[in-house]
């Protein structure tokens, strides 16, 4: 879309001047209003910052400061330790409209969304009149360089009205100044709200604010570690249209359509390259140049008939279920969740587009039980502000039943109401939104029904959740029935009667009548550096020190028979295993396995383990299940229902 | 004045030994006792009020609450014991804040342990009085031709005319009815007329009803108090007087009315003390609501689902109660003893009493 809408402005440069262009497509590019305009500047500076932090492996601290004058002319200043810009390319960047460097490439990234920083410093010149400044420094030991300019809108070319060499301090980095026509007043919530959604979705940022009345509000980074970098890819077969198949085929080095299969697109090895020309009923051989449209047609059919492997999903750079978990725990302190969960879709793909869908509930605490629940959207870390209602993620959720997971919902269906938050994050290497505002992504199929998986685990998870609350309540009145109150009473009815205190062990296996498993979680700080963890990049092992989760789990025989059975204890994929005791049976990526002996009536096994590569409290409820018993004897522990 | 109370203690350590013996037994204490509620009273042919019947209800230690409610059973059996052995006694306000100190096994308010009071009472068969307990309420008024005999708190006996030794707020009847504390001398009277609200009781005084017709008002002050009704009971019986029950006309009414007349629901272990079962009931009845064209209230939600109850409730089977309660169903309406006073301040006692005491055949 964004290639159309270039393609199309391209034709239009030779009539019309880029400020008329501007000028008429105003609404689209996000500019509609002062309020939006505040909202898209700050946005396209930001999304450009973590962009060019991310691509050059620096820990992204961005710093957005708002001065307002009168007269609703507000000075926006963005600027980033990232690598900073090369002189020369100073003027493109800023002064000439839909200059960009990533229209074509297939690969995760935010600048897909914007129509560019150009399009700040023009509506700032149409507005205002004034020119834009642009500090940029790319070596440690070089000055900075000193730009400003204005648009020459006929030309649709920069003016370099000044450029000059100062000392800066930072090792290397942006700093980007304009002067626009904006809402401050109105502006100032979305500002705020886009800031902290950014940093929900970006951990690994660090963001300073600070407002025209001087208060700074600081979003913090939660995690040391980088996204992984995405890779561009080759189109995945499934969906690719019949055109761009045709035009690949011209395109092609490849004198053979089984090598230009296997060279041009992702996901096909040899037996499934077989596979799809068996099924077109195509000679391996064929010139792919030489093909007819049949034969393209045939070829075309083949791919959706053929099981080819899902794209790489190298190409993604999905959040992470703990991550997610921990910024937006982070962020809602205030709000004192009751708990959060998170679940992460495998990637998936719609017309030969890779993607991936991660989802996350925030619920309970002050937020407020009447209204419907707020919905987040983000889409390749980028939030979406606007056009809630056109967007699949809304209808995807309105239509789940709601009901039966404790929130209110008219009918079962709808955007349910209750105390809760519900983010959406959609991972791809083209996000198809439904319009150039790119606020709303497109009614595709395969995207609604992984976001409806995605949010049935979620859901399924807050109603785990709700079941343990309730269990851990009863296990919790049992244990003080059998800790507090009954040695009470044989303690008051023997001095009555100046009789010996009776034992109780057998009057207590009586009255729990069951296995009662209780864990506890704690957490040690490490000074060494952290063991080795699957989240991070090689790159970017550079923590110091880090966080050990500790559990102990208690499992009590209160059945009057001795008992054996199987225990197993959940962990997060990005954890790692330190030490277990006793010693387990078995150990995945998902869970610990332990085959416990014999325990006796009123007998008690304790069982521990650690797990690194976590902050503290990511990890916060076991999950543990057991085997080979009747799980209604067991407080503590659901069914195992396999692997 | 000093008691034998050997049984009183010989059956609270019952409780406790019924407690520790299960323990001993591994088994999960637990306590039986005849479920207190509606469905579970039965008329007593050989006493002639309504007892409990056969259903138990099961305290036992194996749900948190029943725990608690061991536990307090317990000290509240302990606390009883010291009570007798000091030779104290309490109110049941008192040993609410006493049991504050009782650490885990405080109440969490005073219903909980005046409702735990009852529960030893039906456990042990002693009343309240044996456990040394005794209520906050103040006792109700009594006026009429009556002379009572009293015990006061320096011990002297004193007699009471409930005329000419009482003023127009009439005798106060203490909390300890029994021969004990009070006696019954000299009655002149045709009989007791036991009578709902304040305001009523007043104005049969300031008429001079108890000399015109020679009754003995008593106020019952709503539901009636435990004194109230055994002052009711024994002067019954002493005396042999008819005992007539003057209220409103609402099922809460009727309530009061059952609770002198069958026994009340809540104390039925003890209702052969407390129940008159000669007493009647004068009015105000739906009846009276046609025959003396009364002002009236619409029936709440709440009347009619209490007077819907009572049609199940064992104690209004006769016919009697099922027509009134019926009637005043169909008519949808209340109405209050003051209503009288549509008519004038002298229309109770001089044409509404008279009518229904003659319609009865209390007087010609
Ligand atoms: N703060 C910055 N630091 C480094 N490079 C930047 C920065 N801002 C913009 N750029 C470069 O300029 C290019 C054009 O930016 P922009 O006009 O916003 O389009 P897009 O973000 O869509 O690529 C970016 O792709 C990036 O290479
Ligand atoms: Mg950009």
């Amino acid at each position: 879309m964004a290639e159309a809408i270039a393609h199309e402005l391209a034709k239009k440069q030779k009539e019309i001047s880029v400020a008329e262009f501007f000028e008429r497509n105003k609404h689209i590019l996000g500019f509609g209003n002062p309020t939006r305009a505040l909202v898209t500047s700050v946005k396209e500076g930001v999304d450009n910052a973590l962009d060019a932090c991310e691509e050059s492996g620096i820990l992204p601290d961005i710093y957005v400061e708002i001065r307002n004058h009168e007269d609703g002319e507000n000075k926006l200043i963005i600027e980033d330790n990232g690598p900073g810009i090369v002189k020369k390319q100073i003027p493109h960047i800023f002064g000439r409209l839909l200059y960009g460097s990533r229209f074509h490439a297939i690969q995760q990234s935010r600048g897909q969304q914007g129509i560019g920083i150009s399009a700040v410093v023009l509506y700032g010149q149409l507005t205002t009149g004034k020119h834009a400044k642009v500090i940029s420094k790319i070596q440690e030991d070089r000055p900075a360089t000193i730009t400003e300019l204005a648009i020459d809108t006929n030309k649709n070319r920069s003016d370099v009205i000044n450029r000059d060499i100062m000392h800066w301090d930072k090792p290397s980095g942006t700093r980007f100044e304009v002067s626009i026509v904006a809402d401050y007043k109105r502006g100032k919530r979305f500002v705020f709200e886009y800031l902290q959604s950014v940093s929900i979705v970006n951990p690994h940022a660090q963001i300073t604010f600070k407002e025209p009345d001087g208060s700074e509000h600081l979003f913090e980074r939660t995690t040391d570690m980088l996204p992984r970098k995405s890779v561009g890819i080759k189109p995945h077969p499934y969906g690719v249209e019949l055109g761009t198949l045709i035009k690949l085929a011209k395109n092609t080095k490849s004198r053979k359509l089984s090598s230009f299969l296997k060279s041009e697109f992702s996901s096909m090895g040899d037996r499934t390259t077989k596979a799809v020309c068996e099924k077109a009923q195509l000679d391996k051989d064929f010139n792919p140049k030489n093909m007819s449209r049949e034969q393209f047609l045939a070829l075309h059919k083949a791919f959706k008939k053929v099981k080819i492997m899902a794209p790489t999903t190298e190409c993604l750079s999905p959040i992470g279920e703990t991550l997610i978990k921990r910024s937006l725990k982070h962020e809602t302190q205030e709000i004192s969740p009751e708990f959060i969960v998170t679940a992460s879709r495998p990637a998936s793909v719609y017309s030969g587009n890779p993607f991936q869908i991660e989802a996350g509930i925030v619920y309970g605490g002050s937020l407020p039980r009447d209204n419907s629940v707020k919905l987040m959207r983000f889409a390749n870390r980028v939030p979406l502000l606007y056009q809630q209602g056109d967007c699949v993620s809304t209808s995807a959720i309105s239509s789940i039943d709601w009901r039966r997971y404790g929130l209110d919902q008219s009918s079962g269906k709808g955007i349910p109401s209750g105390p809760a938050i519900f983010l959406t994050h959609i991972s791809s290497t083209l996000i198809p939104f439904t319009s150039e505002s790119k606020e709303a992504i497109a009614d595709i199929h395969e995207i609604e029904s992984e976001i409806k998986l995605a949010f049935r685990e979620c859901a399924r998870k807050v109603q785990r959740h709700i079941h343990k609350k309730i269990r851990r309540a009863k296990t919790r009145e049992k244990f003080e029935l059998i800790t507090k109150i009954l040695p009470e009473i044989a303690k008051k009815s023997s001095n009555m009667l100046d009789k010996p205190t009776p034992s109780l062990d057998k009057v207590i296996t009586k009255i729990m009548d069951v296995v009662w498993i209780e864990d506890i979680i704690e957490y040690e700080k490490t000074s060494s550096k952290p063991v080795q963890s699957t989240l991070f990049d090689e790159s970017s092992e550079k923590r110091e020190g880090g966080w050990i989760t500790k559990s102990t789990v208690m499992v009590v025989n209160y059945k009057n028979k001795p008992q054996k059975f199987n225990l197993y204890a959940v962990i997060p994929e990005d954890a790692v295993i330190g030490s277990v005791t006793p010693q387990p049976t078995k150990i995945t990526d998902n869970y610990i396995k332990w085959n416990l002996d014999t325990i006796i009536p009123a007998d008690k096994r304790d069982i521990y383990f650690e797990l690194a590569g976590l902050d503290k409290e990511d990890f916060d409820e076991n999950d543990l299940y057991v085997e080979n018993i009747n799980p209604s004897y067991v407080i503590g522990a659901d069914k195992w229902e396999g692997d | 004045m000093s008691r034998d109370y050997t049984n009183v203690i010989n059956s609270i350590n019952s409780i406790a030994s019924k407690v520790y013996n299960d323990l001993e037994s591994s088994e999960i204490p637990n306590l039986k006792l005849p479920t207190r509620t509606k469905s579970n009273i039965q008329f007593d042919d050989k006493l002639n009020v309504w007892k409990y019947g056969k259903n138990m209800t099961e305290r036992s230690a194996k749900s948190l609450d029943g725990a608690y409610m061991m536990l307090r059973t317990m000290y509240m059996v302990d606390f009883i014991k010291d009570m007798i052995k000091a030779n104290k006694s309490s109110t049941l306000r008192e040993m609410y804040y006493i049991s504050e100190g009782w650490d885990l096994a405080k109440f969490n308010s005073q219903p909980e342990s005046d409702s735990l009071a009852e529960d030893l009472e039906v456990i042990t068969g002693c009343m309240r009085e044996d456990f040394k307990l005794r209520p906050e309420e103040d006792g109700a008024r009594v006026i009429g031709n009556l002379t009572i005999e009293e015990v006061t708190r320096n011990k002297t006996k004193k007699k009471i005319h409930c005329q000419d030794d009482v003023g127009d707020s009439g005798y106060s009847i203490p909390y300890n009815v029994e021969p004990e504390k009070i006696s019954f001398k000299g009655a002149d009277a045709d009989f007791i007329l036991a009578i709902e609200t304040g305001g009523m009781f007043d104005r049969l005084v300031e008429n001079g009803f108890d000399t015109s017709n020679r009754a003995i008002l008593v106020h019952l002050k709503g539901q009636p108090a435990r004194s109230t009704r055994r002052f009711i009971k024994r002067l019954n019986k002493k005396k042999k007087l008819p005992v007539l029950v003057f209220t409103d006309c609402d099922p809460w009414s009727y309530r009061i009315f059952g609770s002198v007349a069958y026994g009340a629901i809540k104390t039925a272990h003890i209702s052969e003390y407390l129940a008159t079962p000669a007493a009647q009931y004068l009015g105000v009845t739906p009846s009276d609501i046609e025959n003396y064209k009364l002002p009236t209230d619409k029936l709440t939600k709440e009347d009619i689902n209490a007077l819907k109850s009572e049609l199940s409730d064992p104690r209004f089977q006769d016919s009697f109660w099922k027509h009134e309660i019926k009637l005043q169903l169909s008519l949808g309406k209340k109405s209050e003893q003051q209503a009288l006073a549509k008519y004038g301040l002298d229309y109770v006692t001089e044409t509404y009493l008279p009518e229904k005491l003659a319609e009865m055949g209390i007087k010609k």
